[in-house]
């Protein structure tokens, strides 16, 4: 009968339909990986201790890593590096000195997120250590030194003379109180 | 179109007074109301336009504050999409699809009924936020963060608006699946279906896959929004690039989902005008599909200025000018159906023929903007509002008006004014070609899309282009009033309408009794095919 027909194609589509809404929350993990993979929007990776050590130094290039610090509106901090630049040998473990401050009288937490451009260079762009990875609380006028290990892969293309590493630091806020914080921004930008 | 059931079959009662509509589960009064909802909403989103116009029609700021025209061109968007063209297709699809394969009605008529009805809440949802702090969504159609954020009381609204749009849309296209695949009449072979219910079938099936996804879309930005998730917040990992992607995954697709019925629509008209069978209807069902198929892996043309690398924008480039191929073989078979065929110009064949024309221009320049080098200079400027607005009305809204011409009579079993319809195809068609060509000119000259002021050395060209769109939207006007004469009364259509014109819908009465096909009608390989 018609009718019976009628309900397995409709419960088939409707299962089709339940899994493309999937699909459109799969997006988010297959674009970070995509992302990973070939360095769309400057991520940059991580790797141990012992990995960075066993990649070959490089002793005859010398590659600039320029430093860029950003910090969001939002948030009541002075950020910057300490050197703007320096020259690193590829395969060779380097560390960068950021000195962060917090200019209001209250306690703020912050996170730093990471970028690196150009973006064909962000996939050799790996760091053993980076308080990007955490959230960040500075006490009221509290001034804090903050180091990045880095290693630029010795695989880097040879093109690639000059790359630029760039932290935006951002108010991070309780998930409690995030839609309060978010109305008063969306104020505070328009 | 209330006396469309008149000669009703005496066994089975129809339901009367409000509770009909209601509580319809018939499909041709529900197609009714898609329809005239559809109609409804095209006057709202086109009095938007207008306001737009208006303030275009001279630079300098002079009718309302920069926030409202932004509020105006993203709502305009949303319900001329949403509202107008999509509830349109679908209204011509509940009327027509049980007629043509020979369907007693559609097979879920209940879940039909709440399809529809989803509709008006949805818009209700999405225009209040108009009397609401923060005002109507300002940050375009497209909904993109952080800038969608800015939006106040509003924005759960519009989630939820789009939600029930999704819903309904999706139920809807369940609905046509289920009924062209279980309930077609004997001897009605899928190579036999007429081309509308094939292009409806690939569109059903493009809303399934694609709606979800935007539903998807949409919950993240309300979670990223109330909940504190960051799918699309730099400061908490995530990328608000992700959202463009998962937007346009819906929103190509999208693109189809409003042309392909128009497609279909005028694949039955210009067969009957020109009194030939269509020229290559495997072709066509084939070049339908690939259209739809190649729709998934070119959403990226979209977002060619963000920054992508450079083998995804060869990749989407060369995907991109793919769909050209399927799309001139369409363009091909409908010229060639009218080689050397005995053709009259009646108003649903000149809409159907206009389509042809205008929507090749549409088409034209969609195939300059799928170029990436010259995409920058194309991006965000008039030159896409002049594409777009080519290929969904004179593209998509003249074949959904030549479809309501054609199968007027037979819905309310009078023919309509045909001189009346002669002078609304040709003030819209040179209202419509002065409204939106001068935008190719505008938008080549560097003028960017949604702005409320502009340089003055584009002051003549927007004037001239407000005065298309006053004419064109007064026009309109001409369509409506034909309607209501036609329901009104007028000269008793024939069952088969127009001379020659083939298909099973045309074997039923002019109105068709209410309950379609209660006996099954047989089909034979003649029969088949007009």
């Amino acid at each position: 009968m018609a009718q019976q027909g009628v309900i397995k194609t409709a419960k088939k589509l409707g299962l089709f339909a339940v899994a493309m809404f999937g699909f459109g929350f799969a997006m988010v993990p297959i674009y970070s990986v995509l992302c990973e993979v070939t360095g769309i929007g400057g991520k940059t990776g991580v790797i141990s201790q012992s990995e960075a050590s066993a990649d070959e130094v490089d002793a005859d290039r010398l590659v600039t890593v320029e430093f860029d610090s950003n910090v969001h509106p939002d948030l009541p901090w002075k950020f910057k590096a300490l050197k703007y630049k320096m020259s690193v040998h590829p395969g060779e473990m380097s560390e960068a000195i950021f000195i962060v401050e917090n200019k209001s009288d209250k306690a703020v937490v912050g996170k730093a997120v990471p970028s690196v451009a150009p973006e064909k260079a962000s996939v050799y762009f790996n760091k053993t250590e980076c308080f990007c990875f955490t959230k960040q609380l500075l006490e009221p006028g509290e001034r804090k030194e903050m180091i990045v290990r880095f290693i630029v892969g010795s695989e880097l293309p040879e093109d690639i003379l000059i790359m630029t590493l760039s932290y935006t630091f951002f108010l991070v806020t309780d998930n409690a109180d995030v839609a309060a914080s978010d109305t008063k921004a969306v104020k505070t930008i328009s | 179109m209330s006396d469309a059931a008149v000669h009703d079959d005496h066994h089975d009662h129809k339901p009367t007074g409000i509770g009909r509509w209601l509580f319809s589960t018939n499909h041709k009064d529900i197609g009714t109301m898609y329809l005239i909802f559809a109609l409804t909403m095209f006057f709202v989103g086109g009095a938007m336009a207008m306001v737009i116009r208006a303030e275009l029609f001279q630079p300098g700021l002079q009718f309302v504050n920069p926030q409202f025209f932004n509020s105006m061109t993203t709502v305009h968007a949303l319900v001329m999409i949403f509202g107008a063209l999509m509830p349109a297709g679908v209204g011509l699809a509940n009327w027509m699809i049980p007629l043509m394969i020979g369907a007693p009605d559609m097979a879920m008529p209940r879940m039909n009924n709440m399809s529809f009805w989803l509709l008006p809440f949805s818009f209700t949802l999405l225009l209040s936020t108009f009397f609401m702090e923060g005002g109507a969504p300002a940050g375009g159609w497209t909904m993109y963060p952080p800038l969608v954020f800015q939006l106040g009381d509003g924005f759960p609204f519009l989630i939820f608006a789009v939600h029930l749009l999704g819903i309904s849309s999706i139920m809807g296209a369940i609905n046509i699946i289920a009924t062209v695949f279980n309930m077609r009449a004997p001897g009605m072979t899928f190579m036999r279906l007429p081309l509308f219910v094939w292009t409806w079938i690939i569109t059903a099936f493009l809303l399934i896959a694609a709606m979800p996804v935007l539903a998807g879309g949409v919950t993240m930005l309300l979670t990223d929004k109330f909940f504190g998730t960051a799918f699309f917040d730099a400061a908490g990992g995530g990328d608000p690039l992700l959202f463009q992607h998962v937007f346009w995954f819906f929103g190509h697709p999208e693109v189809y989902i409003l042309v392909l019925p128009s497609f279909g629509i005028i694949s039955q008209i210009i067969p009957t005008f020109a009194r030939k069978p269509l020229f290559g209807y495997s072709s066509m069902v084939y070049a339908t599909a690939s259209i739809a198929f190649l729709s998934f892996f070119v959403w990226a043309h979209h977002m060619f200025a963000v920054g992508m690398p450079l083998a995804g924008e060869l990749f989407f480039m060369y995907a991109t000018m793919m769909i050209a191929v399927p799309t001139g073989v369409k363009i091909f078979n409908w010229t060639a159906t009218m080689w050397k065929g005995s053709m009259t110009f009646e108003t649903p064949m000149l809409f159907a023929i206009g389509v042809l024309f205008m929507f090749s221009i549409g088409g034209f320049s969609g195939v300059m903007m799928g170029i990436t080098p010259v995409d920058f200079q194309y991006h965000d400027t008039y030159f896409i509002v002049a594409h777009f607005h080519y290929v969904i009305v004179p593209g998509i809204i003249f074949g959904i008006i030549g479809g309501i011409y054609y199968w007027l009579p037979k819905w309310t079993g009078h023919m309509y004014d045909e001189t009346l319809g002669k002078w609304h195809f040709w003030l819209s068609t040179i209202s419509v070609n002065v409204l939106f060509f001068p935008m190719h000119f505008i938008g080549l000259a560097g003028m960017p899309r949604r702005i409320p002021d502009y340089s003055t050395q584009f002051a003549d060209w927007n004037a001239i282009i407000s005065i298309g769109g006053i004419v064109f939207g007064l026009s309109q006007l001409i369509m409506v009033w034909v309607v209501i004469k036609c329901i009104r009364g007028g000269e008793k259509a024939t069952d088969e309408v127009w001379e020659g014109a083939h298909g099973l819908e045309f074997t039923l009465p002019s109105p068709p009794p209410f309950h379609s096909f209660t006996t099954p009608p047989e089909v034979t390989e003649a029969s088949a095919h007009s």
